[in-house]
């Protein structure tokens, strides 16, 4: 097919009817950006009319307005969720981040074998969230892991029970989390740290800073828009956290590590109410706008004041 | 900068980096000996330890007669279940975003940008919005709880991906290149195939990787839209730990965790380079 077309074009004569002989091409470039673009405006849109109907086991017709907005909001599951979701979000983005900072630091002052360094720091990343958890599961588990050596090895008033503790279960999510993607946010702050411009440094020096002022005054703030960047990819990935709790705690103890993906999956799956199962959904998409349009408006603005200096 | 020396700063810093090395190899090692260890002995003493017997048998029960959910094959089944949905997936949509991403980026049509615009929107839309449409459609095609449903799936949602690697690649080729081929009568693909396909390795490699790597790991379609036998490995290694939250059987569990683990890992090891600059060709969409 491919030639046939590219023949009857060079030699000039036209093909039968421009538009069947451009055919094959139209439907190559338009059949997958269509289905692509269709699928997802058409899957958000259904989404968010199912959230406004009476729909429970199967999806009807109906409007409900709010109702399954203020039925949602009003269980504890979802409000558990969310206190989580605020604690384990902050808690993972700042520590993580912190993390990656560090080690991109170290990594910065020339020490031997960064290349084996920066592949440990980021291998986590390419298992799967089930496999995280289920690991760290194990290690965090107090009759296996972590404390059970403690045990054996003679210290038997070790106590680290975190994953069973109702009030520290979320922080072993925050743990696992930090493990698995620290390394992400090292990436991008070193290959930052990297491309500030050498002459500032130089500058820096001149003036006689040391290491610790030549970070805090001078590169540092240089590293502002990738720290933000990577502030809302981990902030994305919090608020879509499923598997890997599935995997550590599936949400327990009780409600102690319940998270809005999971409340999702429940109502949606387990309990059968696809109208407050869509209504979460919805509740979640718009958490994350909550961060993505300041972020997309702080682009453009940056975007601008490059184009106009 | 300064000198390599052993001064007492550069002494902390190896230190601070030896205990962060320290805490991210932990969890490997742990499940590499456990693997290696008898489920008695685990059970005797902890997760963490040095086998006192080398139990190599353990891979070979989690591989091929371990019983997850009912059904005792091992994970073997899950794990071809995971290749035949992530293979074909991986290959079809690195070659749908390809070619779209050199249409959006070099070819030019009425509408490009707005339609790029919408299909990378898709990066952001959370995999709950679209749950339930997908249960519908998968419910009416009869591809419910089927590989050749997880491959459409992955395929289409996959585009939003794969065409925004490819075509951020794509636009730094010169638009003349393209003009000058069409004006020597080079059609579509003709131009895709003989000019954009050989410069575009570097970025098939990264698009591939990134691909590979989310679509085995993924779980929460796969446990949804599957069930029993059908399952992919992420979803069985969940059925698996609740089977053996009842007996105890972990060593053979982590020896699954390892061979579960081991494609993408592999594939890490063998192309880190590319799967970091998919990381961060990601991050600065």
């Amino acid at each position: 097919m491919t030639d046939t077309v590219a023949t009857a074009t060079r030699t000039g004569r036209p093909t039968t009817s421009g538009w069947v002989g451009r055919l094959p091409e139209v439907l190559t470039i338009w059949v997958p950006l269509l289905l692509s673009a269709a699928h997802l405006v058409s899957f958000a849109l259904w989404t968010i009319w199912i959230s406004f109907t009476p729909s429970t086991l199967v999806p009807v017709a109906g409007w409900v307005g709010l109702r399954n907005y203020t039925a949602v909001l009003a269980t504890r599951n979802w409000q558990i969720a969310f206190d989580n979701l605020l604690l384990f979000g902050s808690a993972f983005v700042l520590l993580s981040l912190a993390t990656g900072l560090m080690l991109a630091i170290l990594l910065d002052q020339r020490i031997r074998g960064e290349n084996a360094l920066r592949s440990i720091f980021l291998y986590p990343l390419a298992v799967s969230f089930v496999v995280t958890g289920t690991v760290w599961s194990w290690l965090l588990n107090p009759g296996l892991g972590i404390q059970k050596l403690v045990h054996d090895l003679g210290w038997t008033s070790f106590r680290f029970d975190w994953l069973v503790d109702r009030d520290m279960a979320i922080w072993t999510i925050v743990i696992a989390a930090i493990w698995q993607s620290s390394g992400f946010a090292m990436a991008l702050f070193l290959a930052g740290l990297r491309s500030v411009d050498a002459d500032l440094i130089k500058a820096a020096q001149i003036d006689g800073a040391g290491p610790v002022r030549m970070y805090r005054r001078v590169i540092l703030p240089t590293l502002w828009p990738i720290i933000i960047t990577a502030i809302v990819i981990q902030l994305q990935f919090a608020i879509s956290t499923f598997d890997l709790v599935r995997a550590l705690t599936n949400g327990g103890p009780g409600l102690a590590t319940q998270l809005p993906a999971l409340v999702v999956y429940d109502l949606m799956f387990q309990r059968g109410l696809l109208g407050r199962g869509a209504a979460a959904a919805v509740l979640m998409l718009l958490l994350l706008l909550a961060v993505l349009l300041p972020y997309a408006a702080w682009r453009y603005l940056q975007r601008r004041r490059a184009s106009h200096a | 900068m300064r000198e390599r020396s052993f001064a007492p700063g550069r002494m902390l810093i190896y230190l601070v980096v030896m205990l962060v090395v320290a805490a991210w190899l932990v969890p490997l090692i742990v499940v590499v000996l456990n693997s290696l260890r008898s489920n008695e002995e685990i059970a005797q003493t902890s997760m963490i330890g040095w086998p006192q017997q080398w139990a190599f048998g353990n891979y070979l029960t989690a591989w091929s007669d371990f019983c997850v959910a009912q059904t005792c094959a091992g994970i073997r089944p899950y794990m071809l279940n995971s290749a035949l949905v992530t293979i074909p997936a991986t290959i079809f949509s690195t070659l749908l975003g390809a070619v779209a991403g050199y249409a959006v980026s070099l070819w030019r049509f009425r509408g490009d940008q707005w339609i790029y615009g919408i299909v990378t929107l898709g990066i952001f839309l959370p995999q709950q919005m679209r749950l339930l449409p997908w249960t519908i459609v998968l419910r009416d095609t009869g591809l419910m709880n089927t590989l050749t449903g997880l491959v459409v799936i992955h395929t289409i949602q996959g585009l939003s991906f794969t065409v925004l690697f490819c075509r951020n690649y794509y636009v730094a080729i010169p638009q003349e290149l393209i003009r000058a081929a069409r004006i020597d009568g080079a059609g579509f693909f003709r131009i895709f195939w003989r000019i954009i396909l050989p410069l575009s390795p570097p970025i098939l490699i990264v698009t591939v990787i990134w691909q590979f790597t989310h679509i085995w790991n993924e779980f929460l379609y796969g446990v949804t839209f599957t069930t029993g036998q059908q399952q992919p490995v992420t979803a069985a290694l969940i059925a698996l730990s609740a089977a053996v939250a009842d007996i105890p059987h972990h060593g053979v569990q982590s020896a699954a965790v390892m061979i579960a683990a081991l494609p993408t890992l592999l594939i890490y090891l063998i192309g880190g380079k590319y799967f970091v600059r998919g990381l961060t060709a990601g991050a600065v969409k």
